[in-house]
């Protein structure tokens, strides 16, 4: 894995790898947030932000305290912990300089804490042994793809707003087959990269 | 969950009464996934085989019943302002458990559920079960709700890796099942194995569970 540059890395969790739509991460956000697109872009630029910064503090965290002093089987708590501080930061500051945005995304913001995409990414870059710019470059990407997949859904839910859609598929199930087709359509990606 | 019901006898009063109704609530009608939508990230992702689906829904009952009983016996003790820290920690601790258990034990599977584990952690359902019910209500009954909420986790879980490897592999639990292969009539279908075919079993198991049993509100949850 140590000789993949960092930019094939990025684009491949964008569109190869999308965390979302081939790794299954960040659903029950995805499924919450994206009715519109405004909400939609503000969760998705928090987690981009916050996917890129949890991952460079968590790479340090891990080879620089956990690995000397033998203590690797506790990362997931400290991870955990880490992220946690990290979204109260954010939250902090999107109270701070947005308040309108912090209104619409109310209950989400905290739950980004337990946004799956986000501890993921961190948990990928150690399975797959990521060096320190590889960790970045996913992080990035990773957030981005998200963002992408979840703007990408808002935009297509509010068209689906005038359609008549079958009862049981109302709500969730037609959100989750729209995916489906979504992630089919990021499988036409396969073929150029895969950082699997 | 509504409505109160009466004591189902066995239990002898511990559970305060709600032992059927807590169960029947997490197994069917209130099942984490098809009806409340949470925990859907690891039942898509570990569902392609049934053997994985299995260990997982095994997974998340253990992690479920010891949090839901570990919140539910220090719920007295733990301020208010930082119980959503505490509910983390603990269940950190048992993913933790579960983890090196799998890597002691069973070093394929915990290779092919990979990530999945340690995202037990952010898990809407653990979290859920143990806010929701463990800190308002006495041991006994929080672990019949972990017991409940896993078991119905689990099921689902099953039930799509069941599709998903029959439908993609033509094997169940890797036995074949239906004749693949170079000279057998099933014509694998890797669409189902794929990332795809997760979203739409998923999507069409909800509308199923729609259709049988129609949601009070038109308005999904969050």
């Amino acid at each position: 894995m140590s000789d993949v540059s960092p930019l094939v890395i990025l684009v491949a969790a964008i569109f190869t790898n999308n965390i979302l739509l081939s790794s299954f991460l960040g659903m029950c956000s995805f499924l919450a947030c994206s009715k519109q697109i405004p909400t939609a872009l503000g969760l998705g630029a928090a987690v981009i932000f916050v996917t890129t910064c949890t991952t460079a503090l968590n790479y340090a965290i891990y080879h620089g305290v956990l690995a000397p002093i033998g203590l690797t089987h506790l990362y997931f708590i400290v991870f955990i912990a880490v992220i946690a501080a990290f979204v109260q930061f954010v939250e902090m500051f999107v109270e701070r300089f947005s308040p309108k945005l912090y209104y619409a995304l109310g209950i989400f913001l905290p739950l980004i804490t337990v946004n799956c995409a986000i501890l993921g990414a961190s948990l990928f870059m150690i399975i797959r042994q990521y060096n320190f710019l590889q960790s970045v470059g996913f992080g990035f990407g990773g957030g981005v793809g998200w963002a992408l997949a979840i703007v990408l859904m808002a935009g297509l839910r509010r068209k689906m707003g005038y359609s008549s859609i079958p009862k049981p598929f109302r709500g969730v199930a037609v959100v989750m087959l729209i995916t489906g087709v979504m992630a089919m359509a990021f499988a036409g990606f396969a073929g150029m990269m895969s950082i699997e | 969950m509504a409505d109160r019901p009466p004591a189902c006898g066995p239990c002898l009063g511990a559970c305060d009464g709600k032992g059927l109704a807590t169960f029947q609530g997490g197994l069917l009608a209130n099942n984490p996934i098809s009806v409340q939508i949470l925990g859907v990230c690891s039942a898509l992702a570990v569902t392609n085989k049934l053997s994985n689906a299995l260990v997982m829904g095994a997974a998340l009952i253990f992690v479920c019943v010891g949090t839901n009983l570990l919140v539910s016996l220090l719920r007295k003790v733990t301020p208010r302002r930082i119980r959503m820290i505490a509910e983390v920690a603990i269940i950190a601790t048992f993913v933790i458990l579960v983890d090196q258990l799998l890597q002691a034990f069973y070093w394929d599977m915990s290779k092919r559920l990979g990530a999945y584990v340690g995202l037990i952690i952010t898990n809407c359902i653990v979290m859920g079960r143990a806010e929701a019910f463990a800190m308002r209500n006495r041991p006994l009954v929080s672990v019949l709700d972990g017991v409940a909420n896993g078991l119905g986790y689990a099921a689902v879980l099953g039930l799509i890796g069941f599709v998903r490897e029959l439908g993609g592999n033509g094997t169940i639990l890797g036995y074949p099942v239906l004749a693949a292969g170079p000279d057998g009539w099933y014509v694998k279908n890797l669409l189902l194995v794929g990332a795809p075919g997760a979203f739409l079993a998923l999507g069409f198991l909800i509308a199923i569970a729609n259709a049988i049993k129609p949601p009070a509100e038109e308005e999904m949850r969050p």
